[in-house]
């Protein structure tokens, strides 16, 4: 089950990856045989099956509503790229 | 004058408590030994100068935020991140008097089974530099080996704590999931991500374990522990029931060597009074590996969403808010970190999410079902800790898939949610093998007792025959 270069190109984007050409024709590749070799799962019937997406039983896990400290704004900005007083600057959207 | 490469932390303590050396000297006999043999080894990212608590030194794997420490999970994407708050675990060795040493190497996001996919270069292995010290925890168990730590923490995915402790001959337990807390570990895949301990023996490894592991408020997947853990006494398995997969005997990939010291390791076993029964594992060996390298990559590839060059980490300057993420993305993200998020962005992906995401959840059911039948009659599942002694540097890192081949024994009880303990258990080629044991759930002071049993009986020299 091989993976094409736009299906590559079109995960990259989801993945808010900008890839090299290089890059690319590797993943390619790559994907193909990783892809292939995961594959085999779906030799099993397992409609009657329920997914796990935790394996422990832990249900409804409650805490006391108790306000706790916060980090201070020093902190939250204290590894920031960029900063504009309280906020985090980024370049323009569009 | 400090052993420190056969000083256990129990040892250790003791030293503290006779008033022998105080706090500082211990911490700096081991920051010279970190000088002395780091430079060839590579097992720290960096290292805390100052003694830092009134007890004996700890290494911390770099995924476990530490405040004020620079901790980079070893990736680019986060040179220069210094937490501003302590992970839960790192509050808790600190309060229990522990003095960080450092901070040690790992794959990138802990991904991988060599530390070779760590952005600031390899880890190497202590027995045999020019040889993996496993991964992604290699840096925390080649220290514990060379005694540049007496004992350190590290985090298990597929494998991270039990085969690089295996390849470096000392003692490293993946505890149940949900007894450790997570709150401030770099996260890799949420649902399989658990912090452990590494050490030279079993005893302090349990030690470890019980100032660690427990609920924890910030981490609401953590659970009470049903029982407190236990430092293990005694030398006798009677009584005890041992099953090895009827699988492990089939497969190819475990070598010769490993196979051999693993046989005699059961036979051990048999004299302390063990029974050794067999274990059917079918599902778990065929569809494990598969099943973890798409629930892995599909949670990694979601964790790994919030490195967008805006609160913290390098940023790559664009024009535009989407060309300064995606440029970041590219320059600080390592091959095998990327190759996961694009495996897992496709697995969740319109279209194929139900045939692979989907179908692999599904799958991980079955294995949980069938470790828990495996383990009906029985206290633990043995097996092999990593199929193979340490590989040469450089062997399997041209090729994803026979990297990933090497966690095929440890993966399966991961995705069931089960503890393992490995334990040194022979040499091959002169090499450490190690032994794992598989227990229920919480039945982690059950394999303290059998691998404390089964340490005395071996008696493996933990230091490197080449540091001797």
């Amino acid at each position: 089950m091989a993976i094409s270069k736009e299906e590559v190109l079109h995960v990259a984007r989801l993945a808010q990856l900008a890839l090299t050409d290089d890059e690319i024709e590797r993943l390619t590749e790559e994907l193909g045989a990783i892809l292939d070799a995961v594959g085999v799962v779906a030799e099993l019937d397992l409609a009657d099956v329920l997914p796990t997406s935790h394996p422990l039983d832990l249900v409804n896990v409650w805490d006391e509503d108790e306000p706790r400290p916060s980090l201070s704004l020093e902190e939250v900005f204290a590894n920031a790229p960029d900063r504009d007083g309280d906020h985090f600057r980024v370049p323009p959207t569009a | 004058m400090i052993d420190t490469l056969r000083l256990t932390a129990e040892g250790a303590i003791a030293l503290l408590e006779r008033g022998e050396v105080s706090p500082a000297e211990l911490h700096g006999a081991y920051l010279e030994a970190i000088g002395e043999r780091d430079a060839e080894l590579h097992c720290y990212l960096r290292t805390c100068e100052e003694p830092n608590g009134s007890g004996i030194p700890i290494a911390l794997k770099d995924v476990i935020s530490t405040k004020g420490i620079e901790t980079t999970a070893g990736s680019k994407i986060l040179e220069g991140y210094t937490p501003v708050f302590d992970s839960t675990v790192a509050a808790r060795v600190k309060s229990a008097g522990l003095s960080v040493l450092g901070k040690t190497n790992t794959d990138e996001f802990a991904m991988g089974s060599s530390t070779e996919n760590s952005a600031w270069g390899p880890s190497r292995n202590p027995w045999d530099p020019t040889r993996v010290p496993g991964g992604s925890g290699g840096g925390t168990s080649a220290a514990v080996s060379a005694g540049l730590a007496p004992w350190g923490l590290g985090s298990d995915t597929g494998g991270s704590i039990k085969q690089p402790s295996a390849l470096c001959g000392n003692v490293g337990l993946r505890p149940t999931y949900g007894t450790v807390s997570r709150y401030g570990i770099v996260a890799f895949a949420s649902s399989l991500d658990q912090i452990g301990p590494v050490a030279k023996t079993v005893r302090d490894v349990a030690l470890l374990y019980s100032i660690i592991a427990g609920r924890d408020p910030l981490d609401s997947t953590t659970a009470a522990l049903p029982e407190p853990a236990q430092l293990p006494e005694g030398d006798s398995l009677v009584g005890v029931r041992l099953a090895v997969p009827k699988q492990v005997g089939d497969l190819d990939a475990i070598e010769p060597g490993v196979r051999a010291a693993f046989e005699d390791s059961l036979e051990r076993a048999r004299e302390l009074g063990a029974e050794v029964g067999e274990c059917d594992l079918p599902l778990s060996y065929r569809y494990g590996m598969p099943c973890y390298y798409l629930v892995a990559p599909a949670e990694a590839s979601s964790n790994l969403a919030r490195y967008d060059g805006v609160r913290y980490g390098p940023r790559v300057a664009g024009d535009t808010y989407g060309e300064m993420v995606d440029r970041t993305r590219d320059a600080g993200f390592g091959p095998e970190p990327k190759r996961r998020i694009m495996l897992g962005t496709y697995a969740l992906s319109a279209g194929y999410y139900d045939a692979f995401y989907g179908q692999a959840q599904k799958v991980r059911t079955l294995l949980i079902r069938e470790h828990r039948e495996a383990l009906e009659g029985f206290d633990a599942i043995v097996t092999p800790t990593s199929p193979t002694v340490a590989f040469p540097i450089g062997d399997k890192a041209a090729d994803p898939l026979a990297m990933y081949a090497c966690d095929l024994l440890t993966i399966p009880s991961c995705l069931a949610g089960l503890p393992g303990l490995s334990i040194p258990c022979g040499l091959s080629e002169g090499l450490p093998v190690g032994l794992q044991l598989i227990g229920r759930q919480f039945g982690e002071n059950g394999l303290f007792r059998i691998g404390h049993a089964l340490e005395q009986a071996l008696g493996f020299d933990t230091v490197p025959e080449r540091l001797r």
